[in-house]
């Protein structure tokens, strides 16, 4: 587990993922930092513990219907769903993440963005984005803001920006107001999670022209 | 659908804030001697016997009174977030039955059985009502463990019994919000469409009920 951490996930975003009201994508940034940080997992269990009780406070005048426990007992005769197996977390990718890429850093299936730098679109549901960005040791994003909001996690390496320096688990928040241009530590590649819930907008003319192609 | 992020404060990263810090940092870890803040047994420790009765012997009576207390109030919020009556009433069958399936992940230091119900009727409704995944972290890697400390269990009850105490003493238009964004699926937007606040109001009233929860446990 990771002490080091520094720049956290906002209570906006654990309230909101304890609700159950984040796209998948934003439900996937805080499940992947919650795997590496026990300060965002604490409050998030804070979080779950209000939801219990909301739900310990609801009326019951809207009774279950007649036989509602038998049909239960004849779900649970039916026996339990397969349970997924649990991958146990690699170096790089804790495991909500490998659910997502079906394996480990290896099984990634990187494509070139340009400029040495790489990206993986994760499947999840289209009202965000989530992609892994591999940014080569030393280099840099091109220079982009935000028509929405961009999170990104620092998975491996670390990277620096106008507002700081991120390492493994940190997490940097990113709004319209930020024009900002990642650049990588020389020592190791970098490798990030990246969700947003908007299209970037690239301040270079290529590639802003090559934005559609490449789903970001 | 989406919850809208509050693009206002993405900028204050939740360490910075001397009020942030969580709730229950001080039993983090397993095992450690607790302060009891007295001797008092909450009622809602029951439950806990009940989900090992149903783990150890699949006891169907120790899961009937279960299925008496939160069937009704897992359709009443799955109604309230949004779904009609009949696909609420065999989700609560469905959750009910996940209940008594994963009976042994229950880890009563962690979460009371109201707080578990409610994050398997969570779940649910992502599946159900908004056919997405639910990515969940990874599992804490403390090995198999003996069966938890009596005292840690007692612990988290009597916090929740508190978090609780302290949610009905929020005033009502603060604990309404809080209620409502906990059944899903309404952003601040349609908050305020619905209740004729406007948007910064219901942020900052949220902000003040969560300020006001975590000073009740402090």
């Amino acid at each position: 587990m990771n002490n080091k951490i520094k720049h956290h996930l906002t209570d906006d975003l654990l309230m909101a993922y304890a609700a159950g009201s984040l796209p998948e994508a934003f439900d996937l940034m805080v499940a992947t930092h919650l795997s590496l940080c026990d300060h965002c997992r604490a409050q998030a269990e804070s979080f779950d513990a209000v939801g219990g009780c909301v739900l310990q406070d609801q009326d019951t005048s809207d009774s279950m219907g007649d036989g509602a426990l038998a049909a239960t007992m004849a779900l649970i005769a039916q026996g339990a769903p397969v349970a997924k197996p649990v991958r146990p977390g690699c170096s790089v990718l804790p495991a909500p993440l490998q659910d997502y890429v079906g394996g480990d850093v290896n099984d990634i299936r990187w494509r070139r963005i340009g400029m040495g730098v790489k990206q993986a679109i994760l499947p999840t549901t289209r009202d965000a984005t989530a992609r892994l960005l591999f940014i080569p040791a030393g280099a840099a994003v091109p220079d982009h803001s935000h028509n929405g909001v961009e999170l990104t996690m620092v998975l491996q390496g670390a990277f620096s920006d106008e507002v700081d320096h991120f390492i493994r688990g940190d997490v940097e928040i990113a709004d319209e107001d930020l024009h900002h241009m990642p650049t990588a530590d020389i020592t190791e590649d970098c490798i990030c999670l990246a969700v947003t819930d908007a299209p970037l907008k690239f301040n270079k003319l290529v590639p802003r022209l090559l934005q559609p192609f490449l789903q970001i | 659908m989406f919850t809208e992020i509050d693009t206002v404060t993405m900028d204050e990263p939740a360490a910075n804030g001397p009020a942030l810090k969580p709730w229950r940092a001080k039993k983090r870890i397993r095992g450690k001697p607790v302060n009891k803040a007295d001797g008092s047994c909450d009622t809602r420790a029951e439950w806990v016997s009940h989900i090992r009765r149903i783990r150890d012997a699949q006891d169907q009576a120790a899961f009937a009174e279960l299925f008496q207390h939160f069937a009704p109030r897992i359709k009443a919020f799955l109604i309230k977030s949004g779904s009609d009556v009949t696909l609420a009433e065999e989700c609560a069958q469905e959750v009910m039955a996940t209940l008594w399936h994963k009976a042994h992940l229950f880890d009563p230091t962690r979460a009371t059985v109201a707080t578990w119900v409610f994050t398997i009727a969570r779940n649910k409704r992502i599946d159900v009502l908004r056919k997405q995944r639910r990515p969940e972290p990874e599992n804490l890697g403390w090995g198999p463990e003996a069966e938890p400390g009596q005292d840690d269990i007692v612990a988290l009850q009597q916090e929740t019994a508190q978090l609780r105490n302290a949610m009905a003493a929020l005033p009502d238009a603060q604990r309404q919000l809080i209620e409502k964004a906990y059944f899903g699926d309404l952003s601040h937007r349609e908050i305020a469409s619905q209740t004729g606040l406007p948007l910064g109001t219901i942020k900052s009233r949220i902000r003040l009920a969560l300020d006001r929860l975590r000073h009740a446990m402090n």
